[in-house]
């Protein structure tokens, strides 16, 4: 059922060569040629991607295509290929990064009209889209590794974009350093992995394959048979790993930071793609997880938690990239969630939409702060419907989407996560899912009404400016819009009459053997009624932040007040960041300190000044025994000449 | 068979075995009488025809399944790898001559047939299983290359460098053939295949130890060994500079595979009778070629003392003595010529008409004024100390070990410490080419980087091919080990 495409390799590779001619000839041709250059490498691969999703759409269930591009590393029985897979799972994930990616490059080209290192944007931007392309694409974990590391690396780039911004490229450094300790975890999980499938591993508890691979298919299919310790170590490395990059407890803190790259790169990398990397990578390594259900466990609640304790920092940020990117974190949480409790299919369909929704958020506030001269304070807004009418309608699409509306895509996703917690039994988890989505619903009504509604509030001037944005970035949002709603009607649940097709599509992809039977079992009545609590606190919610808003910025007052002491707590983060710069950044600064002054620069220096020094009087010495004297050469090779035969003669005879 | 009436040949002589030296020679009379004949304005034609006749010469070259022989001639495996070697090395080294040699001052016509009969000399140096025989190649390449290297007519220097290379190069060939003649007075015959008799059950005679040190001289004098090595910084920086990057790559793998031939095979007691003086030279080429290399403001005598040093590395191999070893002295020496070209042709991108540009502050800048040019030289500066994954560093890591291999830990020791030396100079040109402001007064007011360069189109394409070929040297090494390895194999006896 494998067929092979060689022109696989081109959706990765489109972006690719457009990063590599926007750094080669990207400074001679003008704006417009970079804009179209960058957005059409990308539509081209979305095409591709569309070509392939209905080759498998038509195809007989559980189809895959493959590009084996040439064998990396072949070692004594172990062998990683360059090998390029699409499933119905990657499929989907390819659909949304070059579908959204495409949207998101196009709303650059407004965005970015007046940056001037244009070029050096779309380099990353398409960099990014081929890395992470790769990622999805990789058929093994060690070739995933690579699009793992090439999106970490785009992500601090961009992040870090306006570099002579100090506060901006030390948030793209937090991001790096931060995702390093993910990956390291990443990279542990990848060798016990690689030691417990390796030839002859068995009498250590591995199983014997006969052949080493890290390939996806043979990990998912050898796990079962592991040791369940080997296991669940190995899935809680991978999951630290899927921490880092997913911003989940307790990696999370560089995504708020993250915020400093310029909005777009918030859009596609901070909430559409790439922090959904680690999501993917579970669900990916599904039968790896299902035969870990310790890890499983931690999986849900660290999920769940994340998913509770980003929504509670959310409701009391006015930065306006600062509430997504939290609401970011907390929707991050709820799909963990989903893979915890085994939902994999829920957990995509989450994403999916996410990306959709999230990412039209991001766009709707990249918008206002184009329109407000960067302004991003939500309590320097509002009234901003009649200036903004576009961005206005679009971003309330996207709020009703996220809060969970019944009808739009974030209520489908949300519900099958919660519905799939419920029917496993985790009822505190779905409890907090619950609570979560009302704080959801309530932060984001926020934001809507202090952004549009009323009157506004900042500068005056400013105010009088605010405009439109120009086209090229309003499509996007009317698109990705109609998307928010849309998207949800892949995946119908039954009891609304439904068939859920994404979730049968991606079934096969994400279904392990020993999943198979346990699909949840919940009764209609049961389905029905808690779509009904969950639509009903998500409307009070609404309603509630609706009316107490209604005061405009000074009603966060009336929040503080009910809140106490909770309030410091949430508006610090949770002091997490403070946690970690007591018990990890200000020691290791200390020791790193001392080494570099009293063992760097006392010891090692003084030695390699030394010997540079040295080096420096021989190297004068030497210099000078080239004298450009004729008669001086002969008489130094007639030495060496006497000095060798002398040593021989000496010497010897052996 | 024999269509002459005069029976003058060795019984089993074959043909085939010579042909391809006598096409390196039949292409170099053509040359020159084409030459001759040519019209003046377009003599870079002569060039192409230089290109076409060496790439041919490549393909003639090349060893047949089974070795044949002409008497004291062998076309086995490992004359065709050297012929191959040589005639790409040279035809690269012309295509970046093509819009060069007047630039340098060469403004003769005879600079193209000369070349071609210095790689005719080679290819019977790394052909010849007979001392004398590989004498008379070592001459004729010699010859060849005392001329070219004062085809600079008008310039001093460049005459300068041509007569201190004949007067100090035939003092070495004295040495050589003197070393020849008592080897000869031992075996009873020049032939290769007595040397190896020569180590008898007591060991080796002392007039037979004498004459092979005296052949090391002519070879040490050769390859630019230390203490023979005193003419070359100053011949490497006279000769005009597609010269010396012909030297620097053609004459000394040359030199290295009749080395490779006629001694490190043909005499494997050398390794052990003369072990200690050749590793003494072989660290003291090393570490005085870097140390010197150090403080040269001039580029080009910065690459000459560099080549010092990698002969340095190379003569490992003949310290080690063994089959590894030699194997990856020859992917080393494909690997060396790569990256060695790749720096010359760089540095000749930024001579102009009377103004040679040949110190490394003349790099200043480049990285901004011809970004391409740069990353090639960075390529090759990287390559040259030994960074992964360029073709250096797999020359290094094979070389290195399997001198390991042969139990020489010091002299490793002493290579990788020279290695880290080395890179001091080699990242210097970088730093100059990227951090240098072009118009700063450490680049003297205004580097060669700054000016409006011409534009030279065959010089920009050998650039770019010696840094491809040492990018896919290092990421894809197998093919050209693999290659080094059979031809070594197929030297008879081994």
């Amino acid at each position: 059922m494998v067929s092979a495409e060689s022109w696989l390799r081109w959706i990765p590779l489109l972006p690719l060569l457009g990063a590599v001619l926007h750094v080669a000839v990207g400074y001679r041709v003008g704006r417009r040629a970079t804009g179209v250059l960058a957005c059409s490498v990308v539509g081209v691969s979305f095409l591709l991607a569309l070509r392939a999703f209905s080759a498998l759409v038509s195809a007989p269930e559980g189809a895959v295509l493959a590009d084996d591009v040439y064998r990396w590393i072949a070692v004594a029985g172990f062998n990683i290929d360059v090998r390029l897979v699409l499933d119905s799972l990657s499929v989907v994930m390819c659909l949304v990064i070059t579908g959204v990616g495409f949207l998101i490059h196009v709303y650059s080209t407004g965005y970015m009209a007046h940056d001037d290192d244009y070029a050096r944007f779309f380099a990353y931007l398409n960099l990014f889209t081929s890395a992470m392309l790769v990622l999805v694409m990789a058929d093994n974990l060690v070739l995933m590794f690579v699009g793992w590391e090439g999106v970490g690396l785009c992500s601090y780039l961009l992040i870090g974009f306006w570099y002579t911004d100090t506060a901006k490229a030390s948030a793209g450094k937090k991001a790096f350093v931060v995702n390093r300790v993910g990956d390291a975890a990443f990279v542990l999980g990848t060798f016990l992995l690689f030691w417990a499938l390796a030839p002859g591993a068995s009498e250590l508890g591995a199983s014997d394959l006969g052949a080493s691979s890290l390939r996806f298919a043979d990990i998912n299919a050898a796990a079962p048979g592991l040791s369940p310790g080997l296991v669940t170590a190995a899935a809680l490395l991978l999951f630290v790993g899927a921490t880092g990059k997913s911003a989940q407890i307790p990696l999370f803190v560089w995504l708020p930071d993250a915020m400093a790259g310029p909005t777009p790169v918030s859009a596609l990398i901070h909430a559409a793609t790439m922090v959904t990397a680690g999501v993917y990578m579970v669900a990916r390594l599904n039968g790896l997880f299902e035969a870990a259900p310790a890890a499983m466990t931690v999986i849900a609640w660290v999920g769940a938690i994340t998913a509770l304790m980003a929504a509670t920092v959310g409701v009391v940020q006015n930065d306006i990239k600062k509430v997504l990117a939290y609401s970011t974190v907390s929707q991050l949480g709820y799909m963990f969630m989903a893979l915890g409790v085994g939902a994999f299919g829920a957990a995509v369909f989450h994403v999916m939409t996410h990306a959709f929704f999230k990412g039209l958020l991001f766009l709707g506030a990249g918008s206002v702060i184009h329109a407000l001269h960067e302004e991003q304070d939500i309590r320097e807004m509002g009234g901003l419907r009649a200036k903004t009418p576009v961005t206005w309608a679009t971003f309330a699409v996207a709020t009703l989407a996220i809060a969970g509306v019944p009808g739009l895509a974030g209520f489908f996703s949300k519900d099958a996560i919660l519905a799939a917690t419920f029917a496993g039994g985790h009822y505190g988890l779905w409890l907090i899912g619950l609570a979560g989505a009302a704080l959801t619903a309530f932060y984001m009504t926020r934001l809507l009404r202090l952004v549009f509604f009323d009157s506004f509030r900042g500068d005056r001037e400013r105010g009088e400016q605010a405009h439109e944005s120009p086209r090229s970035m309003t499509i996007p949002l009317i698109v990705l819009a109609v998307l928010s709603v849309a998207g949800g009607y892949l995946g119908v649940p039954h009891a609304l009459g439904g068939h859920d097709a994404l979730g049968s599509f991606l079934a096969p992809s994400v279904s392990s053997a020993a999943h198979a039977g346990h699909a949840l079992q919940l009764s209609m009545a049961v389905e029905w009624l808690l779509m009904l609590v969950s639509t009903t606190v998500v409307l009070g919610s609404m309603g509630f932040a609706w009316k107490l808003y209604a005061a405009g910025p000074d009603a966060d007052v009336v929040v503080r007040g009910a809140l106490g002491r909770a309030w410091q707590w949430m508006a610090s983060a949770w002091r997490v960041d403070e946690a970690y710069e007591r018990l990890l950044v200000r020691p290791i600064g200390r020791g790193a300190g001392f080494l570099w002054k009293s063992v760097d620069l006392g010891l090692i220096d003084r030695f390699a000044d030394g010997v540079a020094m040295t080096a420096g009087v021989l190297a004068e010495t030497w210099r000078r025994w080239n004298s450009g004297s004729v008669q001086h050469y002969a008489l130094s090779l007639l030495a060496g000449a006497l000095a060798l035969v002398a040593a021989v003669l000496l010497g010897g005879g052996g | 068979m024999n269509p002459l009436p005069l029976n003058l040949l060795p019984p089993g002589a074959d043909y085939a075995a010579v042909m391809p030296l006598l096409w390196a020679f039949a292409a170099a009379v053509l040359v020159l009488i084409a030459e001759m004949f040519w019209p003046y304005r377009s003599r870079r034609g002569v060039g192409w025809l230089t290109i076409a006749a060496l790439l041919a010469i490549a393909v003639l070259g090349r060893a047949p399944s089974e070795a044949v022989y002409f008497g004291p001639i062998a076309l086995d495996g490992f004359s065709g790898w050297c012929n191959g070697l040589l005639c790409l090395v040279a035809a690269l080294s012309v295509l970046m001559s093509l819009d060069t040699l007047e630039v340098n001052g060469v403004t003769r016509g005879e600079y193209y047939p000369l070349l071609l009969f210095a790689v005719a000399g080679g290819m019977v140096m790394a052909a010849a299983t007979d001392l004398v025989v590989m004498f008379l190649g070592l001459e004729t390449m010699s010859m060849a290359v005392y001329v070219l290297a004062g085809m600079g007519k008008a310039r001093r220097r460049s005459n300068e460098a041509s007569l201190k290379y004949f007067l100090l190069g035939a003092f070495a060939s004295a040495f050589m053939l003197y070393g020849i003649a008592l080897l000869y007075s031992q075996a009873g015959s020049t032939d290769l295949a007595a040397m190896a008799g020569l180590a008898g059950e007591g060991g080796t005679s002392a007039v037979t130890r004498l004459g092979a040190a005296l052949l090391l001289v002519g070879f040490g004098f050769k390859i630019a060994a230390v203490p023979f090595h005193l003419w070359a910084p100053d011949v490497y920086e006279g000769a005009p500079s597609p010269v010396t990057a012909f030297m620097a790559t053609v004459v000394k793998a040359a030199a290295f595979a009749a080395l490779l031939r006629s001694v490190l095979l043909a005499m494997p007691w050398v390794a052990g009778e003369l072990q200690t003086p050749l590793w003494v030279a072989a660290a003291a080429t090393m570490t005085v070629g870097n140390l010197a290399a150090l403080r040269q403001r001039s580029l080009k005598r910065m690459l000459a003392f560099s080549s010092v040093a990698h002969t340095g590395y190379l003569a490992m191999a003949v310290v080690a003595g063994t089959s590894e070893a030699a194997a990856a002295l020859l992917f080393y020496l494909a690997a060396y010529a790569a990256m060695n070209l790749g720096a010359f042709a760089v540095m000749m991108l930024l001579a102009d008409r009377g103004r040679p540009a040949e110190n490394i502050s003349d790099l200043a800048g480049l990285g901004r004024a011809r970004p391409l040019a740069a990353l090639a030289m960075t390529v090759c500066m990287l390559s040259l100390t030994g960074i992964p994954p360029l073709g250096g560093f797999v020359a290094k890591v094979s070389l290195f070990g399997a001198v390991l291999d042969a139990g020489f830990y010091t002299l490793v020791v002493v290579a990788v410490l020279n290695s880290v030396l080395s890179a001091a100079y080699y990242l210097g040109v970088i730093r100059a080419m990227y951090f240098d402001d072009a118009d700063s007064v450490a680049a003297g007011g205004a580097s060669a980087a700054s000016r409006v360069l011409p534009s030279r189109p065959a010089l920009t394409v050998s650039i770019l091919l010696a840094a491809l070929a040492v990018v896919l040297i290092g990421l894809s090494p197998s093919p050209l080990l693999g290659s080094s390895l059979r031809a070594l194999a197929s030297v008879a006896g081994f």
